[in-house]
């Protein structure tokens, strides 16, 4: 199955191969051509049974956040650094997978029993922090690890509750997947369909991407924040699972274009598709590379509302994943008709 | 030249923050249309005048847009809720009114807090006057965004408005343009969008336009106020000349340029060396291969509030300042 091909992959950023091997594999019996880039982003063109009003971009990134192996210690535990914005509390006694050889390791630290009072209300520090492959000695860690190699979270995908998927990486392994998707499917209108990479650490593959395609209209597929809990104020809560695909209106990177927007809404509700907005200033994605690459160009990010993301575990709901993807369909043959 | 108050006036009080941008420009290009020999505007909305001539080509950037706050959700009472469009401080924006872009006014207010200056954006809201949500939803949609709604205030020395950040350097490029007849340089005037959220609009305008100088006119801050901080830009010393800001370094070509006409023409300047901020030549001097650039700044107080408050005669002396550069052949 797609997502879970996608979200078991190994892929921080720097470091996709896995997963663009996994997409370009898939895509390519689909699309008129498939190439990668020199900096690693996957760039496809998919004609459609009409020419665009104008050329349109679909874009997901390929990476997720993970750690990198710094220095192996005398007795063979690795130490580490982040990749990308990794909550360091979420770290603490997870499994993850090492290197190309996807050695599997546990991230260990001082038991409860053995810290000091006040250490128990602090959040240990990423140097206290370690990986365990369960070498006896740095000899025997060197023969499996080498500096620099990545680690990711060690997640199987699992479907449970109601129509809820769990795993890791759905930020954005998930807007890898509508885009496969997307471009798997019988199109109105030609697109080119964009897999980056970087986008982690400061949207690096968009900026490149989108000089090499020079798009008038993107379209930016996203696993976005979303949290909700009772005493929340409901301007506290970004997006809401099961509400439908959300659409940005501002974040750190881009104020997205209002006539687009509305015309988004237009197609969601012609089509009946369930839509909410993103309630949140905060964050960025590659809009803001893509939209301020060359003379310009309008964008709009389109996200499947994702719960904890950034973590070993995310969670999504199926209906919001099937309605993004049925939302960016609809607003791809309605972009053939009319330019912006 | 005599102040016309009544144009700078109007351009201050167009709605046009950072991404709406598009009435402020009707107004500009209705101003200018009639001096230019091209007129158009990009993806993001730049407006580009070209003014033709035989020498280098210039791009004179004044941004139009304006900072604001941007509705994220309404909520079960009708209040508002909002997040910034640029530098939005909670002190200044609690109890003002703003404005929409449907005419809506509304009136900041705050949740009940013990102390004002730990006051964040996230507990304020806006108070429409909707007795629900429905009715609040028929009046504001999330996603707009307004704008502080003030009024236009001047003496003889000075005025103060909001939004003098940067409809002044628009009003300065605007009568710049107006009077010169016969450009010796080939001129590109941009009014460029989305300045206040990162120089956005002069980047995507700068690889467009591809200049060969750029000169950015922008309003900058103030020493000279009780207690203010150690900055040597005041009111009524002259244009300011921008020597660096955290965007940009100025290129000394066109610094020491603009100083030497200044010498010569015995136009009053005062040199600008900003230690925070930015402007539009920041993007434009790494555009492509790179491009020589300046900054003419208009003396402003109170940026970002209110009541930004700059001198009549450092405004005038913008203008002969600008129209000095553009009309000798660089």
């Amino acid at each position: 199955m797609l997502l879970k091909r996608l979200t078991e992959a190994s892929g921080a950023s720097g470091n996709e191969k896995e997963v663009r091997d996994i997409i370009v594999e898939e895509i390519r019996p689909f699309v008129d051509s498939v190439r990668i880039d020199g900096i690693g982003n996957v760039i496809a063109y998919k004609s459609g049974k009409s020419p665009a009003a104008g050329r349109i971009m679909v874009t997901a990134h390929m990476d997720e956040v993970g750690l990198m192996i710094k220095d192996i210690d005398s007795t063979g535990l690795l130490k580490f650094l982040t990749v990308g914005g990794i909550d360091k509390r979420v770290l603490v006694s997870k499994a993850v997978v090492v290197g190309k050889g996807k050695i599997k390791g546990v991230i260990g630290s001082k038991p409860i029993h053995l810290q000091k009072r006040n250490e128990w209300t602090k959040v240990l520090d990423i140097n206290e922090l370690y990986i365990d492959i369960g070498a006896s000695s740095k000899d025997e860690a060197e023969k499996l690890i080498s500096i620099g190699d990545y680690a990711v979270f060690d997640t199987k995908y699992e479907e449970f509750g109601e129509g809820r998927i769990k795993a890791k990486a759905l930020d954005n392994r998930v807007g890898c997947a509508v885009l496969v998707e997307l471009l798997k499917s019988s199109l109105e209108t030609e697109i080119y369909g964009v897999f980056t990479v970087m986008e982690e650490v400061g949207l690096v593959g968009a900026g490149p991407a989108a000089f090499t395609v020079e798009p008038d209209v993107a379209i930016i597929l996203e696993g976005t924040v979303c949290y909700e809990m009772p005493d929340m104020d409901s301007h506290q809560i970004p997006t809401v699972l099961g509400n439908g695909p959300a659409i940005s209106l501002v974040d750190r990177s881009t104020l997205y274009d209002s006539n687009f927007r509305r015309r988004i809404v237009e197609t969601a509700e012609r089509n009946s598709i369930k839509y909410q907005f993103r309630k949140t200033a905060m964050g960025g994605n590659d809009s803001g590379k893509i939209h301020t690459s060359k003379s310009g160009c309008i964008t709009t990010a389109i996200s499947v509302p994702t719960r904890y993301i950034h973590s070993p575990l995310s969670v999504i709901s199926r209906d919001d994943y099937d309605n993004t993807l049925a939302l960016v369909k609809a607003l791809v043959s309605d972009l053939e008709k009319e330019a912006l | 030249m005599a102040f016309n108050s009544e144009l700078l006036r109007k351009l201050v009080t167009v709605y046009g923050p950072s991404s709406r941008e598009h009435l402020i420009r009707d107004m500009i290009s209705e101003e200018i249309k009639d001096h230019v020999d091209e007129l158009y505007t990009d993806a993001l909305g730049n407006l580009i005048a070209h003014k033709k001539g035989p020498g280098k080509k210039i791009m004179i950037s004044a941004h139009m847009d304006q900072i604001g706050l941007i509705v994220t959700d309404i909520d079960k009472d009708g209040f508002v809720r909002f997040g910034n469009i640029g530098g939005i401080s909670p002190a200044v924006t609690f109890s003002q009114r703003v404005i929409f872009e449907n005419n809506t006014i509304g009136a900041v207010y705050s949740e009940p807090v013990d102390d004002l200056s730990k006051l964040k954006l996230e507990d304020m809201f806006i108070d429409i006057g909707a007795k629900s949500k429905e009715e609040a939803e028929s009046m504001v949609s999330i996603g707009d965004i307004c704008v502080y709604h003030a009024e236009y205030s001047e003496n003889s020395n000075v005025v103060f408005t909001p939004y003098l950040d940067d409809r002044v350097g628009c009003f300065v490029a605007v009568e710049a343009l107006k009077s010169i007849q016969k450009p010796e340089n080939d001129l590109y005037f941009v009014f460029s969008v989305q300045e206040e959220v990162g120089l956005r609009g002069a980047k995507t305008a700068a690889y467009g336009v591809d200049p060969d100088f750029g000169l950015a006119i922008d309003v900058t801050t103030h020493g000279d106020t009780p207690k203010a901080k150690r900055f040597a830009v005041g009111l009524h010393k002259g244009a300011a000349i921008k020597v660096k800001d955290n965007s940009v370094i100025s290129h000394p070509l066109v610094r020491e340029r603009l100083v030497h006409l200044a010498q010569e023409k015995g136009i009053p300047y005062q040199m600008e060396v900003l230690e925070f901020g930015g402007t539009d030549s920041g993007a434009i001097h790494m555009n492509k291969s790179g491009v020589p650039s300046g900054v003419i700044s208009i003396p402003t107080r109170y940026v970002h509030s209110t009541v930004e408050m700059a001198s009549k005669e450092d405004i005038t002396n913008c203008i002969a300042l600008l129209k000095a550069y553009l009309e000798e052949r660089l």
